[in-house]
């Protein structure tokens, strides 16, 4: 059905317009500040452009060392952390989708149950201490391989694979480990693909498990070395003495420096975000309303 | 989001709506009792046949158990003396007092409050943007443009608060852009994080800008299900695109909403920890220290032993449950709508 174009069009139009140049102007704002001079910013020259394009921020970054190492970490235990995910969820999820299996009820509910009740911090955390995640890069990977809600939304996908795909590969002999990889898998694209980068921006932006159990400063992730960049100098900016530091500060950890720290945590973000838009918004409504 | 997972994990339960946790739980035994009476072997020969989906099944198995049941043993803390050398295990009761000291602590009364304020305040200016933002979204007829917003206003979901506190501190800064322009149009300076008002603000609508673009994907799918002949046959009949919108997309949103507005009230004590946790600074806890950041800094900065933050973690997680099921039925029973 086709409508006019009238004026509450061009003002709806108009409102989610400013709406959407107010969302993305901070990330603007930060871009052009990592490109700026500390004088510059110190001035109040930075507002839509830096009186010139400086990348000494960036090049600081890179020579420092904390922040490509946390680079580096951050892309192994993404690579690392989203396969095991990825994996313990197909497998469990296709398990539990079968609805001949017995005792599937009770783990499914027995799961269900977890996204209510959970040990809470401190019993959480005496476990992975005994568990020697502390120092320990799969403190970032196993504790939370699998996200429940993940878990539900592939088991209602694979519910709604016909039946007789299964049975025919069935009746060649093939095993159920074998049917899952080679039939099911490649009809299941949409779903594991959303999987995928649901749980690869998850290991991306962690930062919690690793502050509370890496006292290894090496082992830090980006996320973790930007954290502490900014609390850093929040913390200095906000005691009593405050204002007449801030000054100083700015040499050591200036605004131009956090803001390139900032982009580059966010860059791998916004260049796998046109994929994640492509295929969240199928595999969700499959995953979801199926089932 | 969470929320949204939850919701269509109950929906595919339609036919059993109506139950919920308990009755699940009940259920849940009848059925795994039902199985044993069955013949042994046919049982048997059922698990025979399914072998290798125990093994597909396993590696989840032994993750929800190990962290996830595992830890909900160490509640028991909350009522022991919590001695390091000595373990859970090993460490002494100590007759509740935990409890004691914890509804004692004004430190606690004042986190306490200010998780169930914020949380309201989350309920009141959070949960109606994205319906609103939905609708609105709706009411575009170029798919394109449609899209783009879509696209922009979903965008900050996917970014951490650590990145987007960083941002904010930054904008709200000493020197920051918020205060540059202030000093360009001649106004003071003003300290926006450090001032709990303006923080409070600044909760809220940061909260709106990560999320409220990310919500809405599920009224959107709520609203694209709604068969088009209806809008079709209200406009022959001559009703205007409010009216249209009242009478077919509203009543179908209301569903949604009443079930996320049951959810996020039993979440009502959780208050967003990454986000506060982040933005935060000493000057502003008395305004909004949360639960969970309190837990935190007991637990780890001040070191009043870990039964103490056990215990707080239990009395959230029983006053979150009485949430929940206090929110249900005033949602049924009161509302007249569906429930979980």
């Amino acid at each position: 059905m086709k409508r006019r174009f009238s004026v509450i069009d061009v003002s709806i139009t108009l409102f989610l317009g400013l709406g959407a140049v107010l969302a993305l102007f901070p990330f603007y704002q930060t871009l052009m500040l990592s490109f700026s001079t500390i004088s510059d910013f110190g001035g109040g020259k930075v507002f839509l452009l830096p009186k010139q394009f400086d990348l000494s921020s960036y090049k600081y970054l890179f020579m420092e060392g904390k922040v490509t190492r946390g680079l580096f970490i951050s892309v192994i235990v993404t690579v690392l952390g989203t396969a095991v995910s990825l994996i313990v969820t197909t497998t469990g999820a296709y398990a539990l989708s079968k609805k001949t299996l017995p005792g599937r009820n009770f783990v499914f509910n027995a799961i269900i149950v977890t996204m209510f009740f959970s040990g809470g911090l401190i019993p959480t955390y005496l476990l992975l201490q005994k568990l020697h995640m502390q120092n320990n890069l799969l403190v970032m990977i196993l504790p939370v391989a699998v996200n429940a809600f993940n878990l539900i939304l592939m088991k209602n996908f694979f519910n709604g694979i016909s039946p007789e795909l299964e049975e025919s590969a069935k009746m060649d002999g093939a095993n159920d480990i074998l049917i899952l990889m080679r039939i099911v898998v490649p009809v299941s694209l949409p779903i594991i693909f959303t999987m995928m980068l649901f749980y690869a921006v998850e290991r991306w932006n962690e930062w919690w498990l690793p502050m509370l159990f890496l006292n290894d400063s090496k082992l830090y992730p980006l996320q973790l070395v930007l954290r502490n960049a900014i609390a850093n100098v929040n913390q200095i900016l906000n005691n009593t003495a405050g204002a007449q530091l801030a000054a100083g500060i700015k040499n050591i950890y200036g605004d131009s420096v956090k803001s390139a720290m900032i982009i580059i945590s966010a860059v791998p973000i916004i260049v796998v975000y046109p994929f994640i838009q492509k295929y969240f918004a199928s595999g969700i409504m499959i995953g979801s309303i199926k089932g | 989001m969470e929320a949204f997972y939850l919701y269509f994990g109950y929906r595919q339960n339609k036919s059993k709506r109506g139950e919920f946790l308990l009755a699940k739980l009940i259920q849940m035994m009848d059925r795994s009792s039902g199985v044993l009476r069955n013949p042994k072997n046919r049982l048997l020969k059922e698990i025979i046949r399914h072998k290798y989906f125990y093994i597909l099944l396993t590696p989840v198995v032994i993750y929800f158990a190990v962290f996830a049941y595992a830890p909900m043993y160490g509640v028991v803390l909350a009522f022991k003396d919590f001695n390091y050398a000595k373990g859970i295990m090993g460490s002494p009761w100590n007759n509740f007092e935990n409890f004691r000291a914890v509804l004692g602590n004004p430190d606690f009364i004042g986190a306490f409050r200010n998780t169930v304020l914020i949380s309201l305040g989350r309920l009141v200016i959070e949960f109606p943007v994205p319906i609103i933002l939905a609708l609105l979204l709706n009411e575009i007829s170029k798919s394109k443009l449609k899209r783009i917003f879509q696209t922009v206003f979903t965008f900050p979901h996917f970014i951490s608060w650590v990145v987007l506190s960083g941002i904010i501190i930054g904008i709200f800064s000493d020197q920051g852009l918020w205060n540059q322009l202030l000093v360009t149009f001649g106004l003071e300076k003003k300290s926006v994080l450090t001032d709990p008002n303006s923080f409070t603000a600044m909760i809220f609508l940061s909260s709106i800008w990560k999320e409220a673009g990310w919500s809405s994907i599920l009224y959107l799918a709520t609203i694209a299900s709604i068969n088009p002949e209806l809008y079709e046959a209200a406009s022959i009949d001559g009703a205007n695109r409010f009216q249209q919108m009242k009478a077919i997309t509203w009543p179908v949103v209301k569903t949604t909403a009443a079930i996320l507005l049951i959810l996020a009230v039993g979440n009502l004590m959780n208050g967003g920890f990454d986000q506060i946790f982040n933005l935060y600074n000493p000057i502003v806890y008395s305004h909004v220290d949360i639960i969970d950041t309190f837990v935190y800094r007991s637990a780890f900065l001040d070191s009043t032993g870990f039964g103490f933050s056990t215990t707080v973690g239990v009395l959230k997680s029983v006053i979150n449950f009485a949430f929940l099921f206090g929110a249900n039925y005033i949602v049924k029973v009161v509302w007249k709508e569906e429930g979980l």
